[in-house]
């Protein structure tokens, strides 16, 4: 059955544009991993009480109405759906199949967010190293607190994370900063008026921590976690010395990009970002990607963060009405016209935060696994590169990166950086490895149902 | 490694390696385990080396378990049920 509007991913922007169209009467379907709405951002928030939101903040407890907007509005909503294929003819097949594995739409809305960008550094693959985002969900969905908590990386959801931990009463044992301080003029000369707001929040947050008194190293380099079967300690270099503490949790965290291999798989054209560096899909105004009838909202089109993302969903559904011809091109004109005062206004501070905030890892030492599935290391790249390899395609079948189970969602990016560094070209013409269906293990019964 | 919040959900009972341990109606295989202090979900197919989970959004696949006979399923995206056999997962590639 062909529906007007298939939407992929139900967070901030993936509910905001099925309320919207199904207010204005589309006939709208929303798929989600999730046992519940909200995405990462505001994961959990049906089920987190009045002390978790307080611990998490009014930014969280916002999604609750977001949420229940969402619920009110009549679009279908199917949780516990992963997707894992869609075609150029807007066919979307998903996991479990019971029953309804295939729908196809008028229109799709990718909506799918972003990841954490991987950290590569020597021992982020131990037991005990995980992404600083993963750990906030273990306390959204799981009311889980980290204790002994050392956070190392940079970037807001650091800070973020650090004051959510101190408000739940499991202050981080230690904060390793490696924002570079070089970077902070640079940054301060991208930041515009509309751009204060954010920057006086990021200030509070870091005014939290240091009357919290938690130790917090600035300009950490040569970041190492130390450990034979799991996380033992954190070795790092800050203020003109080693340091070397006792961890058995380490949160790190580099930023986030969006995440692709939903829009890779069918078929979008990306280009490399260099501001943010990391690909994403190229858009128009209103979210279309270059498959017709396809469009990205939110942080899949590029990092803009939560707020910008309810705006960015709201504007591409704006758009699909207008292609149901619902709307026609004023009435969608006029539609938008408020979210996109908005959205410039939540994107005042990104030119800022990407500078102040570049990645600290994109190309790691020979040492490190970039892959790490197949557990593929950088100097593995290199070598490959020597013996003639020009590509992340090729880079699989001389080194079998990205052919894990992760199908290279944690290593593409690398492997681009990677490579392109060892060629000597931009990364933008390295490119990507291609991305192919499945893109979630599915059964025989599963497959043969869709062939 | 992580204690609870209170929280009224339900105690909920499963089991890991033959043992029994307890979790919270609600929470992820990954975060009940987590919480039991368990941080090695699995060895790696290539080299053996020791693995939990990273992302736990069903990004990475590093927190891969047998749950009831059922190999490679990702624990941050399965929840907890009552009597739910859960083992860890051993490579190398055979
Ligand atoms: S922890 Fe990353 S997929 Fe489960």
């Amino acid at each position: 059955m062909t529906h007007d509007c298939v939407i992929v991913g139900a967070g901030p922007a993936g509910m905001a544009a099925a309320s919207l169209l199904a207010r204005h009467g589309a006939d709208v379907v929303v798929l989600d991993e999730q046992p519940a709405p909200g995405g990462q951002i505001w994961r959990g928030i049906e089920a987190a009480d009045a002390g978790l939101r307080a611990v998490l903040g009014g930014e969280y407890a916002a999604g609750a109405a977001a949420v229940a907007e969402f619920r009110a509005s009549g679009a279908s909503y199917r949780p516990g759906q992963s997707v894992w294929n869609i075609t150029p003819e807007l066919d979307v097949w998903t996991t479990p199949a019971d029953g309804a594995g295939h729908l196809r739409g008028r229109t799709v809305l990718l909506a799918v967010g972003a990841m954490e960008r991987p950290v590569p550094i020597p021992g982020w693959t131990l037991p005990g190293a995980m992404g600083a985002g993963g750990v906030q969900i273990l306390l959204k969905s799981a009311n889980l607190l980290p204790q002994g908590l050392v956070l190392a990386g940079q970037g807001p959801l650091l800070y973020q994370l650090a004051t959510q931990c101190i408000a739940a009463g499991a202050p981080p044992a230690a904060i390793l900063d490696a924002a570079r301080p070089a970077d902070v003029w640079p940054a301060l000369r991208l930041l515009r008026p509309a751009a204060l707001p954010y920057l006086h929040k990021g200030l509070l947050l870091q005014g939290t921590i240091r009357a919290a008194g938690i130790p917090w190293y600035r300009g950490v380099t040569r970041l190492r976690l130390l450990g034979g079967d799991a996380v033992a300690g954190v070795r790092f270099h800050s203020g003109g010395q080693d340091t070397e503490i006792a961890a058995n949790l380490v949160a790190l965290h580099d930023g986030v990009i969006p995440a692709q291999h939903a829009a890779r798989v069918a078929g979008c054209t990306h280009r490399w970002d260099a501001a943010q560096a990391c690909f994403h899909p190229v858009l128009d105004a209103w979210g279309s990607a270059t498959v017709p009838g396809l469009l990205v909202a939110g942080d899949a089109g590029g990092i803009g963060g939560a707020a910008a993302a309810v705006h960015q969903g709201r504007i591409a559904a704006a758009d699909i009405l207008r292609r149901l011809g619902r709307l026609d091109e004023a009435g969608r004109d006029r539609l938008a016209a408020a979210d996109r005062r908005a959205l410039a206004r939540h994107l005042a501070i990104r030119p800022f935060l990407d500078r102040r905030y570049r990645p600290i890892a994109l190309v790691p030492d020979d040492s490190v696994t970039v892959c790490r599935c197949e557990e593929v290391t950088a100097a593995d790249l290199r070598a490959a590169v020597a013996m003639g390899c020009q590509g992340p395609n090729q880079a699989k079948s001389f080194t079998r990166a990205g052919m894990g189970p992760c199908q290279g969602r944690m290593c593409g990016t690398t492997v681009t950086t990677v490579l392109a560094a060892a060629l000597g070209r931009p990364p933008g013409d390295v490119g990507h490895a291609r991305v192919r269906p499945p893109l979630k293990p599915i059964t025989v019964g599963e497959l043969a149902e869709a062939t | 490694m992580f204690s609870r919040r209170d929280d009224p959900r339900a105690i909920c009972r499963f089991i890991f390696e033959g043992q029994p341990l307890e979790a919270k109606a609600g929470d992820s295989v990954a975060a009940a385990l987590l919480a039991a202090g368990i941080t090695q979900f699995r060895t790696t197919p290539a080299t053996g080396a020791p693995r939990g989970p990273w992302c736990l959004m069903g990004v990475c696949f590093d927190c891969l378990v047998d749950i009831d006979g059922q190999a490679n399923r990702q624990a941050c995206q399965v929840t907890v049920a009552e009597g739910m056999a859960v083992r860890r997962m051993y490579g190398p590639r055979p």
